[in-house]
């Protein structure tokens, strides 16, 4: 990506980009971005937020990485394989509505329930979480991989 | 859910295990971990027996989707466990033989996955109550057939057959779904059994022959009936277990199954009548005709199961025709008993002949009856099977077949004794036909014990043949060993099994004591029958080289195989062309046709209704909304005027992001967050796909060009507003909010109704747009990857040329 711009834009006037200000910065936003992505997944049952906001953001605080450095770095930083995260998404998504067979409920009925946790006080247990987890790794995780594939093309 | 369920389920889940412990445990053949999925199965439906002899009938449910009355109801009557004990019994038969087959060094993982898939698939066929969950287990088959005859897919023939079949059947089962709407729509129940209740309904539907038409051709297709046999023996490319399972003993019986399981809602029809016992003779006696003339032995098998399943069917055709004309019920009872213990015995005797032309295959190395010759010393015990089980299918005595065919040949006689009116002096043709065909089935019996194993032997086998290992002979000898047994012995299947299935498919109560023997006096027709079939198949036979040149005036140029090849490729040019019109490859093209689609659809709909528009309930518009607008007026603006693709990038980005401002003012912070997400995100991709972007052409530079596309804006803006507003003005409904804000808590027990209605009450859409994300992933992986391989290809060929 950064690859990108230094061809189109700064093809004829200076060779090399000075980025070490945005790199510098992407690695302390990187987490405030990922961590805020965290706290609307979790937050999205009672106030706004959700699997699928949740999931955009930590994709483009990835982005960011990416714009910042390049896809071999952030290989490096994040050896993840964003493929199996996909599959690991779409399992929980169809997976956990077919749980609730074992429940002997219908297709997708969710159940939840509330537990007293020593520190915490009480805590509300909801399967509809696990679905959400499966559509925020899935967008997440499609969300990138479109993109470092459509800017791995460029060569 | 219950046990039951937890049986059908249990092939798929055993094929996660399967697949891990091909993963990480090679030692051992996969085959001996697959065994005893089937085997438990079939121990666990035979306790049924007892129950369903009594005439009891086990039925369970579980709630799928309750609101349109989808669940997944099982039912086990005497047809349903007919064919499941078949399904699971055969299945283990074919894993057991299927590890002397298959070495070790072909893709075990993939071929036991398929197969256990196929397995749940065929289960809850049978055992389904439910036309829509019948219906969805049905093109499972058809998409684990698929596989399973793709599995060698390096071999140009194996993709021909798994897509011709896959094409064929598939086509089939759409018809098939179009028939169960209209039969749903009639009864107004998805239940067999709700629509049994309800047969006076369907007698008086005019849509009745539609849906008999659409559903036989489900049948017709998935049993390989004349005109549409020609993917089974294409099909033959498969392994032969799959082969042997699939393509004899099962999927292809799921036709026949459903034609018996309908058998009591339809049978007062003449349509449904007519075809399936025309079609099933003629298709007998067509296939059975065609069988002689191959030269693989596969082939011949395929064409000899594609007579049997004809005869079965006709069978079932009879039975039927006697409710039509009110004849003798003795009739109707005999012919349906023949076709359930014919379907015990094809299935017997097949899929030990499979076995057997599998391992003479794999011994000698081919399958070619002109290569083959004069195995009787090499492979006895091979031999020895193949003449009981091959003598069995010509309907000799004292072999089960014997039995079933003699059955046969009597209904077949005794239906001339029934009231056809008008066609009265045509019903010989039944007798005619039924006869015909079994002399041809005699002669190609005779041909496949004489053309391996008599003769000469030929010494140009690829291998050198000698007897198969004792693993591969196991399911083949037992399978001969239950042809023995039940020809000696018909009466242990005919009140535990037989009988209840028939039972089932005449939808009657009354116990019918068949009882099965071989000796019917001199008196009986039938036995006369198969003495002129045994004499004139004889002769046939003998003077074989005589009368076989009458092949060769069968061109290639009239067989449906050329039709359907012509088929393929015509439709392929068509669609070509078709497509070709209006796919200019540029996205503008076709965002102009979605966008035209929706202005022409507003405007009918405007001019229809009339437009009604109510300004008085609106919200006052504050300055902080005129400021936004203004932004966004501004960057459409620069958007405009500007011919740097990198500033429209961005002033699309600062657009988007004022749209989420008007959220904000909106109080909908949901929308506010996920439209600032995916602002980022877009605006990103943008970016990354700058760099492909075309220069600008001269083409967008012309006037027209530019006036087109501006009308098309204007419209699309117009009738966008216009929409809104007018939906606003006019409330037909009321709002739908009200129930999520009082059930929010109670029934999802959430606080943020946006999220709650995601993933919970509306979460089938959430699941499927998560579903159709994830394709979307992978479709893009598998687009950019190509286009990646082909730069290398050419970058390759490039360098060699230089």
């Amino acid at each position: 990506m950064k690859h990108t711009l230094k061809k189109t834009e700064t093809e004829k006037g200076q060779k090399q980009m000075n980025d070490v200000f945005l790199q510098f910065v992407s690695k302390v936003v990187f987490f405030i971005v990922i961590m805020f992505s965290f706290n609307l997944f979790f937050a999205g049952h009672y106030t706004p937020g959700g699997g699928f906001v949740g999931g955009l953001l930590a994709a483009s605080a990835l982005i960011l990485l990416l714009i910042a450095y390049d896809k071999k770095t952030l290989q490096k930083m994040l050896p993840i394989d964003f493929r199996m995260v996909l599959t690991v998404g779409l399992l929980f998504a169809a997976g956990i509505p077919t749980l609730s067979f074992l429940f002997g409920t219908p297709f997708f009925t969710h159940q939840h329930t509330y537990i007293e946790v020593p520190v915490f006080g009480e805590i509300a247990l909801h399967s509809a979480v696990l679905f959400d987890i499966g559509v925020f790794l899935t967008v997440a995780a499609t969300s990138l991989f479109i993109i470092v594939l459509v800017g791995e093309a460029e060569n | 859910m219950t046990l039951i369920h937890l049986a059908i389920i249990l092939p798929v889940l055993a094929a996660v295990v399967v697949r891990i412990i091909y993963k990480y445990y090679r030692r051992l053949h996969l085959g001996w971990f697959v065994l005893p999925v089937p085997l438990i199965i079939v121990i666990y439906l035979m306790t049924f027996i007892p129950r369903v002899s009594n005439n009891e009938v086990v039925y369970e449910t579980m709630h799928f989707m309750p609101r349109i009355g989808m669940n997944f109801d099982v039912y086990i009557d005497g047809l349903g466990l007919l064919f499941a004990i078949l399904i699971s019994g055969i299945g283990a038969l074919v894993v057991l033989y299927s590890i002397g087959y298959l070495s070790r060094e072909e893709h075990l993982g993939n071929f036991y996955v398929y197969l256990l898939i196929f397995m749940t698939a065929m289960l809850g066929v049978v055992l389904n109550d439910n036309v829509i969950m019948l219906y969805l287990f049905w093109e499972l088959t058809s998409i684990s057939s698929f596989l399973l005859i793709a599995f060698w897919h390096t071999r140009e023939r194996s993709l021909y057959g798994a897509q011709k079949s896959m094409l064929i059947t598939m086509f089939g089962g759409f018809m098939m779904l179009g028939g169960f709407l209209l039969l749903q729509n009639i009864t107004g129940t998805a239940s067999i059994r709700g629509m049994l209740e309800s047969v006076a309904l369907i007698q008086e539907s005019p849509l009745t022959p539609f849906a008999i038409v659409l559903i036989l051709l489900g049948a017709f297709t998935k049993s390989a009936q004349f005109p549409f046999y020609v993917w089974l023996p294409d099909a033959m490319e498969a392994p032969t277990p799959v082969s042997a399972y699939l393509h004899s003993a099962t999927m292809v019986k799921a036709g026949i199954y459903l034609v018996a399981r309908l058998t009591p809602l339809f049978a007062f029809s003449e349509t449904w009548v007519w075809i399936i016992l025309l079609g099933g003779l003629i298709t007998m006696t067509w296939a059975s005709f065609n069988a002689i003339s191959k030269d693989d032995l596969k082939a011949v098998l395929a064409f000899s199961t594609v007579s049997q399943l004809g005869l079965i069917m006709s069978l079932l055709g009879l039975g039927a025709l006697s409710v039509l004309t009110g004849a003798n019920e003795a009739h109707f009872s005999v012919a349906v008993v023949a076709a359930v213990f014919h379907l015990i015995n094809h299935a017997t005797f097949k899929g030990a002949l499979f076995m057997l032309t599998g391992i003479v295959d794999h011994e000698a190395g081919t399958r070619s009856l002109r290569k083959l010759g004069g195995l009787l010393t090499v492979m006895p015990i091979s031999f020895t099977l193949t003449v009981i089980t091959a003598l069995s299918m010509a309907g000799l005595p004292p072999f089960n077949g014997f039995l079933s065919k003699e059955l046969f040949l009597e209904a077949m006689i005794d239906v001339r004794e029934a009231d056809f009116g008008s066609l009265a002096s045509v019903s010989f043709i039944f007798p005619l036909l039924a006869i015909v065909g079994s002399i041809f089935t005699f002669v190609y019996s005779i041909l496949l014990i004489y053309g391996v194993f008599f003769g000469k032997r030929t010494y140009d086998t690829p291998k050198e043949p000698h007897e198969a290992p004792a693993l591969m002979l196991i399911s083949p000898i037992f399978l001969s060993v239950l042809v023995l047994l039940f020809g000696f012995f018909p009466n242990i299947l005919s009140g535990t099994i037989i009988d209840p299935a028939a039972m089932s498919i005449m939808a009657s109560d009354t116990p019918l004591g068949t009882h099965l023997y071989m000796w019917h006096g001199f008196n009986n027709p039938a036995l006369w029958a198969t003495v002129a079939v045994v004499i004139i198949g004889a002769l046939l036979f003998y003077f074989k080289d005589k009368w076989t040149f009458i092949y060769d005036y069968h061109k290639e140029r009239f067989t449906l195989n050329h039709l359907y090849d012509q088929g393929l490729i015509y439709s392929r040019l068509g669609s070509h062309k078709v497509t070709d019109s209006y796919m200019s490859g540029f996205l503008r093209s076709y965002l102009a046709y979605i966008f035209l689609f929706f202005i022409i659809m507003g405007a009918l709909t405007f001019l229809n209704t009339g437009i009604q528009l109510d300004f008085s309930n609106l919200a006052p518009v504050g300055i902080q909304e005129i400021i936004v607008a203004i932004i966004i007026l501004v960057s459409l603006a620069v958007i405009l005027a500007t011919k740097s693709r990198l500033v429209s990038i961005i002033m699309l980005g600062a657009i988007g992001f004022a749209m989420s401002l008007f959220f904000v003012f909106f109080r909908s912070a949901d929308l506010a967050l996920t439209q600032l997400a995916i602002e980022t995100v877009t605006t990103a991709l943008f970016l990354v796909c700058f760099y492909h972007l075309p220069k600008r052409s001269r083409h967008e530079e012309r006037v027209r060009f530019k006036m087109t596309n501006f009308l098309i804006a204007v419209g699309v803006g117009v009738m966008a507003i216009l929409l809104g507003l007018s939906a606003y003005s006019n409330r037909l409904f009321d709002s739908i909010s009200q129930f999520h804000i009082d059930n929010v808590y109670e029934l999802a027990a959430g606080g943020n109704m946006v999220n709650v209605i995601l993933v919970d009450f509306r979460g089938f859409d959430t699941l499927f747009e998560t579903l159709v994300f994830g394709i979307a992933g992978v479709g893009i992986y598998g687009l950019m990857k190509l286009r990646l391989n082909r730069k290398d290809e050419q970058d390759e060929t490039h360098a060699k040329k230089d």
